[in-house]
């Protein structure tokens, strides 16, 4: 058997793992793995941050499924990839990251650019390794894309001391895995759960699926449109959960929560059955968890044991992969649909019908403007655009939520959002993994323009590797959700939230080699974004935004979700009683 | 309130690590931890005990057996499980009052490990509340010094929650 280094040893077993390019960052320690990397055929995208280098293997994974690859040096590489491994664990993204650590005989002594890095991702990953023996290397890495993938994905750090990368060890390729005795997978759900689950079902008069990212990451899209055809029942999404369903779909409502419709709020308080499927019952959802969702019984479909019950009772909790129960479901609720008595049937489409009325009544609206570009004009702009199969990738606050609330989705994987951390300075990075996992596809970063200015430096990552993304900024000059939040709960004190001294968009992109362009009234609009699509390569448009807009709905964090706001004060508020 | 927690957990660095980790991040103070080895050397059992709210007592177990290390975990805070605790305490003693010690260590069948000629150490096995006795009871002979292992506990016979590895079992797979 050939003797390989251990830096060899780690590009094979990427390689042998499926993993198409690294997003990485060179240092002292890792310096054998780019020596073999100098002339090896695995795909190598150099980024400008170790942070972005996790967030756009996320983008990569968010597009694909497979586990995306990013990869550090020790001490501060290793360090800047926490935030991204915290994003990824939160939305249980799959993320293998290789770390470079000192050397075995360094470890302990405060050596130059040494961290903790095991400890330090401890909490950040779903499962870590420190690697001090060339000869566990092969296996550890085949463990740590097992890990990462399956059952409820996140992400999984591998340190490796750079004494075991220039170490020898016999390598095969092949992999045998041995038995990980305290990792369960609970994929099919007992027959019991799921016959106890359609009875559930049949008994509902007022039925509401509310379905989240594990629908994307077990892929049951299909499964959840038969589902919801089968009970002739509407369906929310939260944000992970977007394209789950087709957005055209006529069940389909919109995303329910803080600032999701008045519909899918309504209709979550009102349901007598709460179906959540791959869901964690999040404060961002849920609101104050006793007003939610008062009067129905919950039935919970999570891969997760420690999900059921955790922040809502389930009445009937059933674990299990979201395909795999929605499968065994469909076929069991086919088989018994006679069980549904003609009354039940019609109190259950008069409730359809309810639904669909509010949501026909109090669509996502705003006022329009002939002198400035309201932000959810733009979003509806992008829409048509994007055509509901683009990638759009989305940084976190104002834009986020109005991309969220007007974007339509026809498929999973086209929505990626830092939904659970919520980081800013995720939409781009993000666009350069989805972009490299999906060349053919059109890809969009709709960023605000606080998440732009931590995403500059990849402008570099974008333009030296010729990915044509398009860069969206939404710019209201100001970080628009923490003066939202100011002028409607902190009396108007706007407090460090002007982002004053915003490069000019087409010098920016000039200066890094790429075409960008600014545009500030909407009659120009049109032409603005026609201008940047029909650019083959990538594009930075810096769209000023009327700077004073609220994302609205909006249920007031601890607040009842039926007691969103619905419009700002000045156009007569109502606050909408639950009943 | 307090919560007794028995693990099955892979013998593999940082298992005791990513344990406490989901304790301490929760802000759940431990109040006694131990761990050694099983039958099988690839397996360690650990006992915990930590202030618990009763809310929190079914997801921290949750996400306890997520762990990729650990094995098994079950709450034996309610069930009848054989705890115990070791102690060794040192208690320095006049001259005159010496015998008496011993009198007292035969009472709680403690053992006398180390003696001085100011001093007694004694070893003593049992439930807290014994320990919690005897420590008292030496205190009025003079200053004590005392070391405890914390609460190790093992599920009676008919409840047997943790699959503990057999002698009979580990002695096949060791060939």
């Amino acid at each position: 058997m050939a003797l390989l280094s251990g830096a060899q040893i780690l590009l094979e077993s990427l390689a042998r793992e499926g993993a198409e390019a690294v997003f990485g960052y060179p240092g002292g320690v890792t310096l054998p793995i780019y020596d073999v990397l100098y002339d090896h055929p695995l795909r190598h995208v150099l980024v400008r941050h170790e942070q972005n280098a996790v967030f756009a293997a996320e983008g990569y994974a968010r597009a694909t499924g497979k586990a995306g690859v990013c990869m550090a040096t020790s001490g501060p590489g290793a360090t800047n990839l926490t935030t991204g491994l915290v994003d990824a664990l939160m939305d249980s993204i799959p993320v293998v990251a290789i770390t470079g650590q000192v050397p075995q005989a360094l470890i302990g002594r405060d050596a130059f650019q040494e961290a903790d890095t095991f400890g330090i991702s401890r909490s950040a990953t779903k499962h870590n390794y420190l690697v001090k023996d060339v000869r566990e290397l092969s296996q550890t890495i085949h463990e740590a894309f097992y890990i990462a993938i399956s059952g409820r994905p996140g992400p999984v750090l591998v340190d490796i001391t750079k004494d075991v990368l220039l170490a020898e060890a016999p390598y095969s390729g092949q992999q045998a895995m041995e038995p990980l005795r305290g990792y369960r997978l609970e994929v099919e759900p007992t027959p019991e759960a799921v016959e106890r689950a359609v009875e559930f079902l049949w008994n509902a008069e007022r039925p509401y699926i509310y379905a989240g990212g594990g629908i994307i990451s077990s892929g049951a899209s299909e499964e959840l449109v038969r589902f919801s055809e089968l009970l002739e029942a509407p369906l929310a999404h939260t944000v992970m959960g977007l394209g789950g369903m087709p957005a055209g779909h006529p069940n389909y409502i919109s995303m329910l929560g803080m600032h999701g419709s008045y519909a899918a709020n309504l209709g979550i308080t009102h349901c007598d059955a709460l179906i959540g499927l791959g869901v964690r019952f999040d404060d961002r959802v849920t609101g104050r968890l006793d007003k939610f969702a008062p009067d129905a019984k919950v039935l919970h479909v999570d891969i997760d044991p420690a999900e059921i019950n955790k922040n809502r009772r389930a009445d009937l909790g059933v674990v299990g992969d979201a395909r795999a129960v929605l499968k065994r479901l469909n076929e069991r609720l086919a088989e018994t649909r006679g069980t549904l008595g003609k009354k039940r049937r019609q109190t259950r489409l008069a409730w359809m019908q309810h639904i669909r009325e509010m949501k026909r009544e109090h669509p996502f609206c705003y006022q329009g403007s002939s002198e400035e570009i309201k932000p959810q004009c733009l979003m509806e702009k992008l829409d048509e655009i994007a055509g509901g199969d683009s990638i759009v990738t989305v940084d976190v606050g104002q834009h986020q939520m109005w991309a969220a609330q007007y974007l339509r989705f026809n498929a999973p994987r086209l929505w990626q959002s830092s939904s659970g951390l919520g980081s800013m300075g995720f939409g781009v990075p993000a666009a350069v993994g989805a972009k490299v996992a999906c060349p053919e596809r059109q890809v969009i970063a709709i960023v605000g323009d606080g998440g732009f200015m931590m995403s500059i430096p990849e402008l570099g990552t974008i333009a030296s590797n010729r990915l044509p993304v398009k860069i969206i900024v939404m710019n209201n000059n100001t970080l628009g959700m923490v003066r939202q939040w100011q002028e409607l709960f902190y009396d108007k004190r706007y407090s460090e939230i002007d982002i004053t001294s915003f490069p000019d968009a087409s010098l920016l992109a000039a200066s890094f080699g790429i075409t960008g362009g600014s545009v500030a009234s909407p009659e120009d609009l049109d032409d603005a974004l026609q201008h940047a699509f029909a650019e083959p390569g990538p594009y930075l448009l810096n769209v000023q935004v009327a700077p004073e807009e609220c994302v609205y709905p909006m249920v007031p964090a601890g607040g009842a979700v039926s007691e969103m706001i619905l419009q700002p004060e000045s156009q007569a508020a109502e606050a909408v009683a639950g009943d | 309130m307090q919560q007794l927690i028995s693990l099955l957990v892979e013998n593999k660095a940082g298992a005791l690590m990513r344990v406490a980790g989901v304790l301490t991040s929760r802000g759940y103070n431990i109040e006694s931890l131990t761990v050694a080895k099983t039958i099988d050397p690839t397996l360690s059992i650990m006992t915990i005990v930590a202030e618990v709210s009763e809310q929190g007592r079914e997801l921290l177990i949750k996400q306890i057996s997520r762990l990729v290390n650990v094995v098994k975990a079950v709450d034996l805070s309610e069930s009848r499980a054989v705890r115990r605790e070791l102690a060794l305490i040192k208690v320095f003693v006049e001259e005159n009052r010496r015998a008496a010690v011993l009198t007292e260590a035969q009472v709680f069948r403690a053992h006398i490990v180390d003696a001085s000629p100011n001093s007694y150490t004694l070893e003593v096995t049992g439930s807290q509340d014994k320990l919690n006795a005897l420590i008292s009871l030496l205190r009025s002979y003079g200053p004590v010094e005392m070391i405890r292992s914390g609460t190790m506990a093992m599920a009676r016979a008919k409840h047997n929650k943790l699959p503990v590895p057999r002698f009979s079992e580990s002695a096949l797979s060791d060939g």
